[in-house]
């Protein structure tokens, strides 16, 4: 079942490029998911009016809250529309190791989420005044792994979900138990940078240890869940 | 002490509830094995 | 060879059915003499009172639901190795190898971190081991799932017992409903992960549920301990309120903690137990069901 690497990255490469020329293409989901989030951002700033220092230490919160909310409402679009055109079916019988079909859709997933996160961080730096007082290169790192680790399950999540009925809301009740711990750490990484009380290392690490477990897990099992009947 | 009562009534509560879902449970998988065999000839020919 | 294993069953199962009520009415006994234990013989703990006596309860409820649940995750890898015999047989060499660690590292490591007895991760790591195996050898096959199931199900009416008794002692003691502290909250968050696993088991497809819910539960089972040892890193760096702080225990209090486990033991045994016998008959009703679907004119048992 091994297949050259070549080949594999081959599969990532032509799944991704045809998700990616898609969702262009239609451009639905996109619009809609960028409105999406700006409502997101609007209606948590008016819940929320903090001063900038109060706001330094809950917006690590809210922010990601938020991004929570927008990648979930991506991920249930993108294995939605491979259900209705049977694409699903189609990858099942094909040779492609599932592994790469899974990294592409991951690796989709991530590039759409990270597009609306760079749309609405301006929004809400605007919004509450956000000054990062520590490194704010680090919020860098700490953006794109905690975007991995919400992407990486979500996208598995979301092929579990695909059969089930009220999938819609599965895909939440599943993911947002699982990415606790890594919600834990990319809250208190932010703060931290943020309020630059304290070091964010000890949360960078346990994010990236999440992310390896996770993905590692996630590619062990797709295999399984692609093929479950 | 009231927390002491609640506590120990809370975990019988919570008990004795799923007891009960699983009695109702099984009552009702009983009539349905019964209208199963009602339904049905001889079997096994 | 089905006929054979049928009369073998009906063997077995007539004399599971006669154990039924005696065991019910041991437990029943057991249960009540471990309350009275706890309400009334137990020695009234020094700072907090009465109240403490809720930890007779809150703790066996936990350690139960802690067992379930790692008997619904040995479940879990077993349906998913069970046709891959490189899998299963690096299951199988894990389940011993951790049995056999945990012995050595009770005898070899000195000095253990507070409140850990040499005896208990002996004992912690043989269990790993005997009831990997004791659930493959007594629940093969579909059975492993039904047991996933049931486990799963009675792992979260205990959890929620805990939750529930938890806040219920930290109340009086500590004046706070809930902290975020280690135990409370990676309880807090295996008990979310196995309500998603029974929404998982409920909504999908019967087809596939089995293998959906058994990668949620390996998930489930990477998640925890990630929860913990993260709370428990930030927590050793911001001190916070521990709801029921570890600790050595009186000798008498540790005699009636275990007497309620017993119990609780016994009857989460009952309660599995049963759940397991409706399962397995509402199974066997589902197939008759789907095979007067097929409406196959050939068919018989």
């Amino acid at each position: 079942m091994s297949k050259p690497p070549g080949a594999v990255a081959g599969v990532i490469q032509a799944t991704l490029a045809k998700d990616l020329r898609l969702e262009w293409r239609s451009k639905d989901a996109i619009n809609s998911m960028l409105f999406f989030s700006l409502l997101v951002v609007v209606v948590f700033s008016f819940s929320f009016d903090p001063n900038a220092e109060e706001s330094r230490q809950i917006a690590g919160g809210l922010v990601w809250v938020a991004f929570l909310f927008a990648a979930v409402v991506a991920l249930s679009q993108t294995w939605a529309r491979e259900l209705r055109n049977q694409v699903l079916d189609a990858y099942r019988v094909s040779p492609a190791p599932a592994n790469s079909l899974f990294l592409a859709k991951a690796l989709g997933n991530f590039i759409f989420v990270a597009i609306l996160e760079l749309l609405m961080t301006p929004l809400f730096i605007m919004f509450y005044k956000l000054r990062a007082l520590g490194p704010a290169w680090q919020l860098i790192p700490i953006a794109a792994l905690g975007t991995w680790a919400i992407v990486v399950n979500g996208t598995f999540f979301a092929a579990m979900s695909l059969r089930t009925r009220s999938r819609e809301i599965m895909l939440p009740l599943l993911l947002f138990p699982v990415c606790i711990p890594a919600l834990l750490a990319m809250v208190n990484a932010t703060t931290a940078i943020l309020t630059g009380e304290l070091s964010a290392k000890f949360w960078i690490v346990l994010l990236t240890t999440y992310d390896v477990v996770f993905t590692i897990a996630c590619l062990l099992l797709f295999e399984l869940v692609l093929h479950a009947e | 002490m009231n927390f002491l009562y609640a506590a120990y009534s809370a975990t019988w509560i919570i008990h004795i509830t799923y007891l009960v879902i699983l009695v109702r449970r099984y009552h009702n998988l009983r009539s349905e094995i019964d209208e199963l065999k009602k339904g049905e000839p001889a079997p096994g020919h | 060879m089905k006929r054979q294993a049928e009369g073998d069953e009906c063997g077995h199962e007539n004399c599971m059915k006669r154990a039924f009520p005696i065991f019910a009415v041991l437990t029943a006994v057991l249960l009540s003499y471990a309350l009275y234990e706890a309400l009334v013989a137990a020695p009234t703990e020094q700072t907090m009172g009465n109240v403490q006596r809720i930890f007779y309860y809150h703790v066996p409820s936990a350690w139960t639901a802690f067992l379930l649940f790692f008997i619904n995750f040995v479940c879990s890898i077993q349906y998913l190795v069970r046709r891959d015999k490189v899998a299963d047989s690096i299951a199988n060499w894990v389940a011993i190898v951790l049995g056999v660690a945990a012995c050595a590292a009770a005898v070899v490591i000195r000095p253990l971190p507070s409140g850990v007895e040499p005896s208990s991760v002996a004992t912690t790591g043989l269990a790993i081991t005997g009831l990997y195996f004791l659930v493959k050898r007594y629940f093969s096959g579909s059975r492993t799932d039904a047991l996933a199931l049931v486990t799963a199900e009675v792992g979260v009416v205990f959890c929620t017992v805990v939750l529930v008794t938890g806040p219920l002692w930290a109340r009086p003691v500590w004046g706070i409903w809930w902290t975020w502290d280690v135990r409370l909250t990676s309880t807090l968050v295996l008990w979310l992960i196995y309500i998603s696993y029974l929404m998982l088991r409920r909504f999908s497809a019967s087809g596939q549920t089995p293998v959906l819910a058994a990668a949620l539960a390996i998930f489930g089972a990477l998640d925890v301990p990630l929860v913990y040892f993260s709370i428990w890193i930030f927590r050793t760096q911001h001190p916070q309120p521990v709801i029921g702080g570890g600790g050595s225990i009186d000798p008498r209090m540790l005699h009636v903690l275990l007497i309620n486990w017993l119990a609780f033991l016994c009857f989460a045994a009952l309660i599995c137990w049963s759940r397991y016998r409706l399962e397995v008959l509402q199974r066997e009703v589902e197939e008759i069901h789907a095979m007067k679907g097929l409406q196959d004119p050939r068919s018989s048992g």
